[in-house]
């Protein structure tokens, strides 16, 4: 089983019917994720794509039996439809949308505390590319085919520098196990670590790239997690060498404001913690490459 | 979003903080009438910028009598003022605030920030008023006590007792001090902002607790939802290339370098950038015109690259993910048939179709560099200036 989702993963859509949530649920089918129905509140008993629509999630939930969902809901309602798949049982929420407030996401948070350990859903993104195990399943919006199948894990930030990653790994014949986008806002449902230690406990992965970016503490956490608990070996990435202090670069997260926040002290740090560091982005493949070799 | 210190002020006010007397003027005569309507014998005219520092600026002016404030607004009505925060550019002063001058006993500093390693508000305060919180952190960290507030709950008048105690202020003031730092949680929480700054809050030598210099800003993302907040922008604080950005939908901040940049996605925008630096070159740009790069993005793009008088090469760079390179390329020629490009142009596209949009590029009439990988294109970009 991979990491996440797998070939059978149950999977609804919230936002099914809107533009949005109907092309991207065909890219999914396509791909062969298994898309079990939908939710659009006032359109429930209505077939879609040839799948059941509900009302609630927890409608959804009940008839399909399904644990995993992707949202695409406005900003102004993705908190309540976020907060309403965990309430149902949902176990995978992938958020896509971009530009949820930070209050929001802050109160998503909270209210997943109710929750045990156990009973808690994982909740990835906003504004990400979501999460493909490739050949198994897609739940997000990643072109699927520069995706090959194998056994290095990546977590991103950034959805195109992620799809760059992908492709460069294709070209040079190395697969992906499992690869995770997290979202480029300030507060965000898992956290580099939270990731990070999903693929050091996953069988069918045995390196993992992370692609970071300026901004924040979650690179230099999930660093420091590696150097203390991890045995494979982890390859990273930081964006924004160029970019000037206190200025936000497209991704609200993506802004240097406290020390230890810029490329070069991110970059700086993780070598001490045993990263392997990709000293540009246009070798992310090759660098992946030289540690697989030395395995 | 950023907003002006007057504008702060009354937001803060409305919250229960105790400021100081004052009002706005456009006019150096407007800023005399104001003068007198606040009454007393000394008065601070205040240059409003979205920018701290103004004081070693010159932006802030005491003066003895009325017509000594019409005067310095004169004298600051108009002008650009350079601070360390503003760039060599400056920022234009279209706003003067005149307010009674404050008999200062103690400066102390109050700031609230989203913290990202807890994933709460944390309040942040100081004894050491006066100097920016990075200034206070390096030279007198000892002094800084936190406080995380529990958003399920809001703060607890403990947690401000707590902070108001930690400054040192007298038992008499505590309970006025705590009203300001609740307030100042109140008015985060309750308009969704991202900053709230009082630098210096102070103690006055009449023993009140007063709001001297405050700074606010607000989450883009929640503005749909704060209609009072977001008419508060003043876009002439903002450079007009980044106005026109955001305006029409594109993610842009305005760089010193002279290889302007049309880029797909934030991330890639800024390891693209990154590849301009180690080619040796200097990026003017960061423009992320959207994972989907839609053709009437693109076409937007190029209309404000052209628009940046410095720019002497245009790097476009496009991961075609969702969409096709072939249909990128088609937004590409369509742009440059309607807006004149007369710098060389390096264009790399990658994923899916990539074959076909170069092809399309190739057989169109423009005129431009291709490049196959990041590297290549940076290095192509810097060879071309």
């Amino acid at each position: 089983m991979s990491v996440i989702i797998h070939k059978d993963t149950k999977i609804i859509i919230q936002g099914f019917t809107g533009k949005m949530g109907t092309f991207h649920a065909e890219e999914m089918i396509k791909y062969g994720s298994n898309i079990v129905g939908g939710v659009t509140p006032g359109k429930g008993g209505q077939k879609h794509l040839n799948k059941p629509v509900f009302n609630t999630v927890k409608d959804a939930v009940k008839h399909t039996g399904a644990s995993a969902s992707i949202l695409f809901v406005p900003p102004a309602f993705a908190a309540d439809s976020a907060m309403e798949a965990a309430d149902a049982g949902i176990k995978i929420c992938v958020a896509i949308v971009d530009g949820i407030p930070s209050h929001d996401m802050i109160r998503i948070k909270r209210y997943m505390r109710r929750y045990s350990k156990t009973e808690k859903m994982t909740l990835v993104g906003p504004n990400c590319a979501g999460i493909i195990s490739p050949g198994k399943s897609m739940l997000g919006i990643m072109p699927g085919h520069i995706y090959k199948e194998g056994r290095v894990g990546i977590i991103s930030r950034s959805g195109t520098l992620g799809y760059e990653a992908a492709q460069q790994m294709k070209n040079l014949d190395i697969g992906i196990s499992t690869s995770v986008g997290i979202g480029g806002d300030p507060i965000n449902g898992s956290s580099f670590r939270d990731i990070i230690e999903k693929f050091e406990a996953d069988d069918e992965t045995d390196a993992v790239l992370m692609i970071g970016e300026i901004g924040g503490p979650q690179e230099v956490a999930a660093g420091e997690f590696a150097k203390e608990n991890m045995k494979k070996p982890v390859i990273g990435y930081i964006a924004g060498l160029t970019a000037p202090k206190g200025r936000v670069m497209g991704h609200a997260g993506a802004i240097v404001s406290a020390y230890g926040e810029s490329a070069i002290e991110k970059v700086e740090i993780l070598k001490e913690c045993g990263v392997t560091i990709s000293k540009n982005p246009s070798v992310m493949g090759d660098t992946v490459k030289s540690v697989l070799e030395k395995m | 979003m950023d907003i002006h210190e007057y504008q702060a002020k009354e937001i803060l006010s409305s919250f229960g903080v105790t400021i100081p007397r004052g009002g706005i003027a456009y006019s150096p005569e407007n800023a005399e009438n104001k003068a007198r309507e606040i009454g007393g014998s000394k008065w601070v005219v205040k240059a409003q910028i979205h920018s701290g520092a103004r004081g070693k600026a010159g932006g802030i002016i005491v003066c003895n009598s009325p017509l000594e404030v019409a005067q310095a607004t004169d004298k600051l009505l108009g002008k650009k003022l350079v601070t360390n925060q503003t760039g060599p550019e400056g920022k234009i002063v279209n706003r003067i605030y005149i307010e009674e001058a404050t008999d200062i006993e103690k400066e102390l500093y109050l700031g609230l920030v989203f913290d990202r390693s807890s994933e709460s508000i944390m309040v942040v305060a100081s004894t050491e008023g006066g100097m920016s919180v990075e200034e206070i952190a390096k030279e007198k960290p000892e002094t800084i006590i936190r406080s995380k507030i529990e958003v399920a709950v809001g703060i607890q008048s403990f947690q401000a007792r707590e902070l108001a105690f930690g400054l040192g202020i007298d038992s008499d003031l505590i309970a006025r001090a705590s009203d300001t730092i609740i307030g100042c949680a109140k008015a985060f929480s309750e308009l969704d902002a991202t900053m709230v700054e009082v630098n210096p809050l102070v103690i006055s030598k009449q023993k009140q607790i007063l709001a001297l210099d405050c700074k606010m800003s607000f989450d883009n993302n929640a503005m749909f939802r704060r209609n009072k907040v977001s008419e508060l922008r003043d876009k002439s604080q903002e450079d007009e290339k980044e106005v026109y950005a955001s305006d029409r939908g594109l993610n842009y901040v305005s760089l010193e370098g002279n290889i302007g940049n049309i880029i797909n996605g934030a991330g890639l925008a800024m390891a693209s950038m990154d590849m301009i630096k180690l080619a040796g070159g200097e990026p003017a740009n960061f423009l992320d015109v959207g994972g989907g790069a839609t053709p009437e993005k693109i076409v937007k793009a190029f209309r404000l690259i052209t628009m940046d008088k410095k720019v002497k090469v245009i790097l476009v760079n496009i991961f075609a993910g969702i969409n096709r390179c072939d249909w990128v390329a088609e937004g590409i020629v369509q742009a440059l048939e309607k807006i004149e490009v007369k710098v060389p142009l390096v264009i790399r596209l990658a994923g899916t179709n990539v074959e076909k949009g170069n092809k399309i590029l190739k057989d169109s009439k423009i005129n431009y560099i291709e490049a196959s990988t990041l590297e290549e294109a940076a290095n192509k970009a810097v060879a071309a200036l």
